[in-house]
């Protein structure tokens, strides 16, 4: 368990260090922007002429181009579709999450609870998401829950790990100070441990930004009639690639649109 | 001037007074058998090599370890009674800051922790800004401890320390992770502040020029298990300046305490 929240943490921590680049060397920050963006500008190129000099027909492997004059001829169905994944993903990424930060409350509280459910959490963890969610589906049916659930579910276990790493990360000296203090239980948990846990449980939060939508995604190739799943299984048996590719870029249009607000979301909440 | 208090044998006339005291962790003896008065108002350094239970005998006055066998009185109160009182205060070796509160919300801390569990929480002469003033961060007030340097840091945990203006303050070697300048004008400024406040001050520190430097009392202990080895008054000029270090007379106590220590 504290591998995958060193894990965690690592990856919150490079994170940070790309955030802290100095301004003083200016060239170099825009170095920073132009490398990346060239390197995808040349692949971009390179799929390009590559799917044209060998005459790879368009359902097999489209040209940049054709799906870009897909995705703006396509773009109402796409943002119909677009909608149904938005809710379940963000519903799910709510309802995931709170889950897993009151059960992370509840062990940091209680060993008991802790070494009750904690095995549980793990074994929930370890079902491959693709094999529980026909299961959810038949339970709940073709409607937004079983999404919500499957995004939730996929959101649930790193929060969880997270929080609970977070919530014990208190150094022991704070926690003498707050004897001395006298502090209530309550008072150490809302003035101490949660404030402290938070930059952990942003390390999650920016993990189930990305992967609630996989869920809802994958929720839907079971069964939904709307979303981006249902049309990238559409698009699929129907051979229309271009389609499928405006869908794939849509979805992780998607997922960068609620990294990007749980990171904004970041800033604003852990300034230290 | 101090020297009439120290011998006194009335409790109430005592900041501290421990009578047969030992902490035990399991079957390890931390402190065996320790009996002292610390007189109100001294400042007392406590010097010893590691392992002598230094850190474990303040933590045994701020009744965050108990006492496996003897008596400590806190000004004649029992700890947990001191400790509601707010008669003590702890100063970390580490500033113990929360990082996200600023300098002066830091400072604030102990108005707003404790009356839970029935804390009435004493209101000092001084506001935590006037504190931060008198630590020398005014205009610092609002930064996050990651935008202060490691002295500033500490100074805002002694700025914590007073807001409550504790009789008793106790601090585990505060100034030992600083460089030798900010050292030394944190220990200028820590003896101001004693003169000042007229607070009692339990120091521990494992420099013997800083336990020279800033006590009127020097509690020597010894290891294995932790008990007191000698009890030196150190008779300098007041108010002390950093001068003093250069004088012979000082250097005697230094010598005197490096042999002591060689035998500990």
């Amino acid at each position: 368990m504290s591998d995958i929240g060193a894990a965690l943490e690592q990856g919150s921590n490079t994170d940070a260090e790309t955030d802290t680049t100095e301004p003083s060397a200016v060239s170099g920050k825009l170095a920073d922007i132009l490398i990346p963006i060239g390197t995808a500008i040349g692949l971009v190129l390179v799929w390009q002429f590559g799917v044209r000099i060998f005459g790879v027909p368009e359902y097999i492997a489209p040209a940049p181009s054709d799906v870009a004059a897909e995705f703006v001829k396509e773009f109402p169905l796409l943002l119909r579709n677009f909608w149904p994944t938005f809710y379940e993903s963000v519903t799910g990424f709510f309802v995931g999450n709170l889950t897993a930060i009151l059960i992370a409350v509840a062990f940091v509280h209680s060993r008991t609870v802790e070494r009750a459910f904690f095995p549980i959490a793990v074994f929930i963890n370890t079902i491959p998401i693709l094999a529980i969610a026909p299961i959810l589906v038949l339970i709940f049916g073709a409607g937004m829950t079983a999404k919500v659930i499957i995004a939730a579910l996929i959101c649930f276990f790193p929060t969880l790990v997270n929080m609970v790493r977070g919530l014990q990360a208190v150094s022991p000296q704070a926690l003498e100070l707050s004897r001395i203090l006298s502090a209530s239980k309550s008072e150490v948990f809302w003035k101490i441990r949660l404030p402290s846990s938070l930059p952990f449980l942003f390390s999650a939060l920016k993990i189930a930004a990305t992967t609630c939508v996989i869920g809802a995604i994958v929720g839907e190739w079971i069964g939904a009639d709307l979303g981006l799943g249902a049309l990238i299984i559409d698009s699929t048996f129907n051979y229309r690639s271009s389609l499928l590719y405006s869908t794939v870029f849509m979805s992780s249009g998607l997922s960068v649109l609620l990294f990007a607000a749980v990171s904004i979301a970041e800033k604003l909440v852990v300034r230290w | 001037m101090y020297d009439a208090q120290i011998t006194a044998v009335d409790t109430h006339s005592a900041a501290a007074s421990l009578v047969g005291a030992s902490v035990k962790f399991g079957n390890f003896t931390a402190i065996s058998n320790i009996s002292l008065d610390i007189d109100v108002g001294g400042f007392w350094t406590i010097l010893g090599p590691s392992g002598c239970g230094k850190s474990t005998l303040l933590r045994l006055v701020s009744d965050l370890v108990p006492a496996a066998s003897g008596t400590l009185k806190i000004f004649g109160k029992s700890t947990e009674e001191a400790r509601l009182a707010r008669e003590f205060a702890f100063v970390f070796q580490d500033a113990t800051l929360l990082p996200w509160r600023s300098a002066l919300s830091n400072v604030e801390l102990p108005l707003e922790i404790g009356r839970k569990r029935g804390v009435k929480i004493p209101v000092g002469d001084k506001t935590p800004m006037e504190l931060l003033e008198m630590v020398g961060l005014k205009g610092r007030e609002n930064a996050l401890p990651h935008e202060l340097s490691g002295g500033m840091r500490q100074r805002v945990a002694i700025a914590r320390a007073l807001v409550c203006q504790p009789k008793l303050l106790l601090m585990d070697e505060p100034f030992g992770a600083l460089d030798e300048m900010t050292r030394d004008r944190l220990n200028l400024q820590i003896l101001d502040i004693w003169r000042e406040t007229g607070t009692t001050i339990l120091f521990v520190t494992h420099s013997i020029t800083e336990a020279v430097f800033l006590g009127q009392k020097i509690l020597m202990l010894q290891a294995h298990p932790g008990r007191v080895k000698k009890i030196i008054d150190i008779d300098l000029p007041e108010p002390r300046e950093i001068r003093v270090r250069e004088t012979p007379k000082f250097n005697k106590y230094c010598g005197e305490l490096r042999e002591l220590l060689e035998e500990c």
